[in-house]
């Protein structure tokens, strides 16, 4: 990168802007401050000046007043012998100078009761170098006129130095501060640039890409970090979009090549036989098979996507548990299994009526088909289902408890997924969807599914609260 | 039976027609919901079935139109919508039915002679019969040939449901959403285990079966062959 495009970089950068801005600021703040500082210096020197000045007008004037109008020209002779500090004229009422090292009343004092600040010649060497001076006129009566001055020169000289070192400061911490705002954003920019590195890279197709983070614990590592959880979350979702659609491939493509293979049996078979018919209604079934997997999927996603306002109604939770469970009570039962039912309170629940019922048959058709196994073994007492309804203040649980094979820890999570189904129930009929339709109806309630261990067995627990969202 | 079918699909709306022609009824096709509506406007048809969607005007909004101008000809909804929220928007609407795309033909069938028999003027009533087997919808009572039989309130009905559409087939799903109110497919066998052991109330212990099952639709109660 050449100098000026960086330096142009750097001068566009909000860091750099920040410094400017605050530079400015601070510099009219000082100006203003050193201004008053100067005036301020000034005004107390020139004080102890004229202080100076009036007792010295004091004594002389008790020297005048004694009537020696000689001992007071002598006076003003010694006082005014060069490299005294003190600048004196003494004439008479028609004008004429007596004694000092002034060679005129100065035009500005002239007239004036207070005396003033005068420029002046001083006599000894080239008169166009004028200096600085400060006078009073000291009444000695008698016609006689007396300017008491000091020479200020000096003074002037030093507040002018003063005035140029502060401007000098000034400057200093203008370009200071530049350079601050400058170096400021070059880190900034740098920081900046390893992010957009890293986002570049990722809009490359380098999903695993992160953000690295430098332990300064500042801003731009809480950026860096809440890109990378951001990053984490968007990598988890595409992930699991990508997992589903190669389920949605797989369990697809099963029943569809089925079916494809149901009908073209059915076309050997002679027209109107028994075995045509069969084979059709059989092609029938495995195409609504199709349908409802399809139907599952559509649902999980409008779900996903969608409000519960529109269709939430205040419900009994109670009734619908207990309800769904006498459904299933006689499907159970036929199959050597028991149904129980523990619901004690009837707590109301702001939602969706008819997807909490489904939720709630997914969870128990769920504990009816893996509870098989056991009740198959022949031990009654493992072929127990559980339902339970549980009024925690804010919230309800729902739990449906089986004894049967159970979920491996970890395995809980993923079976939460769409068309995931382990292993050993891939053999089972089945959509793969019912619990991630369960997770589904949770969440957009605003509540949560989580899995259990029930020793044997599993359990899982849908949480959801009273009020809807609480939005 | 008459039965218009408003659809935009012509082949769904062919395949309609030719099936209810088979199933002996007659179908008249709409392709848009204004044409849909000055036909169902002349008031010959038992049942309406119509889309959602529909060039022109649309299903939902015709049904109100067609409600408003005072014809109450009962009205099924197809839709490739689905969520509990579109079924409530269509009943709202006026129509008597929903159907989610893609469906079984026999599911569509007994809805539709579910809605014309509905159309015909139903004098409260308050037995139901079939052969011997008599509900009374007063004293909630069932008798087979003068015998009582004990039923739970759900079978109880369960049977009221079936008997209310004698010699009709009502499917699995209509027994599901109209019995117990639900709006879901079951994965597993519920409705069967259900009718069979109301079956083997009324049936079991006598010659002829009333409560058949009819194959790849549903179930029927009727005096004679299924």
């Amino acid at each position: 990168m050449a100098l000026p495009d960086r330096l142009s970089r750097a001068v566009s950068t909000t860091a750099f802007r920040v410094a400017a801005v605050t530079v400015t600021v601070y510099l009219l703040c000082a100006g203003v401050v050193v201004g008053m500082l100067l005036w301020q210096t000034n005004r107390i020197l020139t004080s102890q000046v004229l202080g100076t000045l009036r007792s010295e007008a004091e004594l002389l004037k008790v020297e005048a007043q004694s009537g020696d109008r000689a001992a007071l020209v002598r006076a003003i002779e010694t006082r005014s012998r060069p490299g005294g500090p003190g600048l004196y004229y003494l004439g008479d009422a028609s004008g004429t100078k007596l004694a000092g090292n002034l060679s005129r009343i100065p035009p500005e004092i002239a007239g004036s009761a207070a005396g003033g600040v005068f420029r002046y010649a001083p006599d000894v060497a080239n008169s166009s170098s004028e200096q600085l001076g400060v006078a009073i006129p000291v009444d000695v009566g008698g016609g006689t006129v007396l300017i008491v001055g000091r020479d200020v020169e000096e003074q002037r000289r030093f507040a002018g130095e003063m005035g140029t070192v502060y401007f000098l400061g000034l400057g200093f911490l203008t370009l200071g501060g530049l350079l601050a705002g400058f170096l400021v954003s070059r880190v900034a920019l740098k920081r900046i640039e390893t992010i957009n590195v890293a986002a570049r890279s990722i809009m490359d197709g380098d999903m695993s890409r992160r953000i690295a983070i430098t332990g300064a614990g500042d801003e731009f590592d809480t950026l860096a970090g809440n890109l990378n959880a951001m990053l984490e979350r968007i990598e988890a979702l595409m992930s699991g979009l990508r997992e589903v659609s190669d389920n949605i491939a797989h369990d697809l493509k099963t029943p569809l090549s089925r079916l494809r293979n149901s009908a073209e049996a059915a076309l050997r078979d002679a027209r109107g036989s028994e075995a045509y018919r069969e084979g059709l209604e059989h092609t029938i079934e495995e195409a609504d098979e199709l349908i409802k997997t399809f139907n599952g999927l559509l649902l999980i996603a409008r779900l996903e996507a969608g409000a519960l306002e529109k269709s939430a109604e205040r419900f009994d939770v109670g009734r619908v548990v207990r309800d769904v469970a006498e459904l299933y009570e006689p499907v159970a039962e036929e199959r050597g299994m028991t149904l129980i039912v523990e619901v004690g309170e009837d707590p109301q629940l702001t939602g969706n009526r008819q997807l909490v019922v489904q939720a709630v048959a997914n969870l128990i058709e769920n504990a009816i088909k893996y509870s098989k196994t056991a009740a198959a073994a022949g031990a009654a007492a493992d072929a127990t289902i559980t339902i339970g309804l549980r009024d925690m203040d804010k919230v309800v649980e729902i739990a449906v408890t089986d004894r049967g094979p159970g979920v491996a820890p970890e395995d809980r999570e993923r079976v939460l997924k769409r068309f995931v189904r382990l292993e050993k129930s891939r053999t089972e009929p089945g959509t793969g969807l019912g619990l991630s339709l369960v997770q589904a109806v949770a969440r957009l309630h605003g509540g949560s599914v989580r899995l259990e261990d029930n020793r044997p067995g599993l359990r899982v627990v849908v949480t959801l609260p009273k009020r809807g969202d609480d939005r | 039976m008459h039965v218009l079918v408003v659809e935009d699909d012509r082949e769904t709306a062919n395949f309609l027609q030719k099936a209810l022609k088979e199933s002996g009824h007659a179908a008249d096709l709409a392709e848009d919901g204004e044409t849909g509506q000055s036909l169902a406007e002349q008031g010959v048809y038992d049942v309406l079935i119509v889309d959602r969607m529909l060039p022109r005007l649309d299903g939902l909004t015709m049904i109100r139109e067609l409600r408003g101008k005072g014809v109450r000809t009962p009205v099924l909804i197809l839709s490739a919508l689905g969520e509990v929220d579109d079924r409530v928007k269509g009943l709202r609407a006026g129509g008597d039915d929903y159907l989610t795309k893609p469906y079984a033909y026999s599911e569509l069938l007994a809805r539709v002679e579910a809605l014309a028999r509905r159309a015909v003027p139903e004098e409260q009533e308050t037995r139901y019969v079939v052969d011997g087997l008599v509900l009374d919808r007063l004293s909630h009572r069932v008798t087979r040939d003068g015998e009582p039989i004990q039923l739970q309130p759900r079978e109880y009905r369960l049977l009221e449901y079936l008997m209310k559409h004698a010699g009709q087939v009502v499917t699995r799903t209509m027994l599901l959403e109209h019995v117990w109110d639900y709006h879901f497919d079951p994965q597993t066998n519920v409705i069967d285990v259900h009718v069979s052991r109301l079956r083997a109330k009324i049936d079991k212990n006598f010659e002829k079966p009333l409560l058949h099952t009819v194959r790849g639709a549903g179930y029927t109660i009727r005096d004679g062959p299924a």
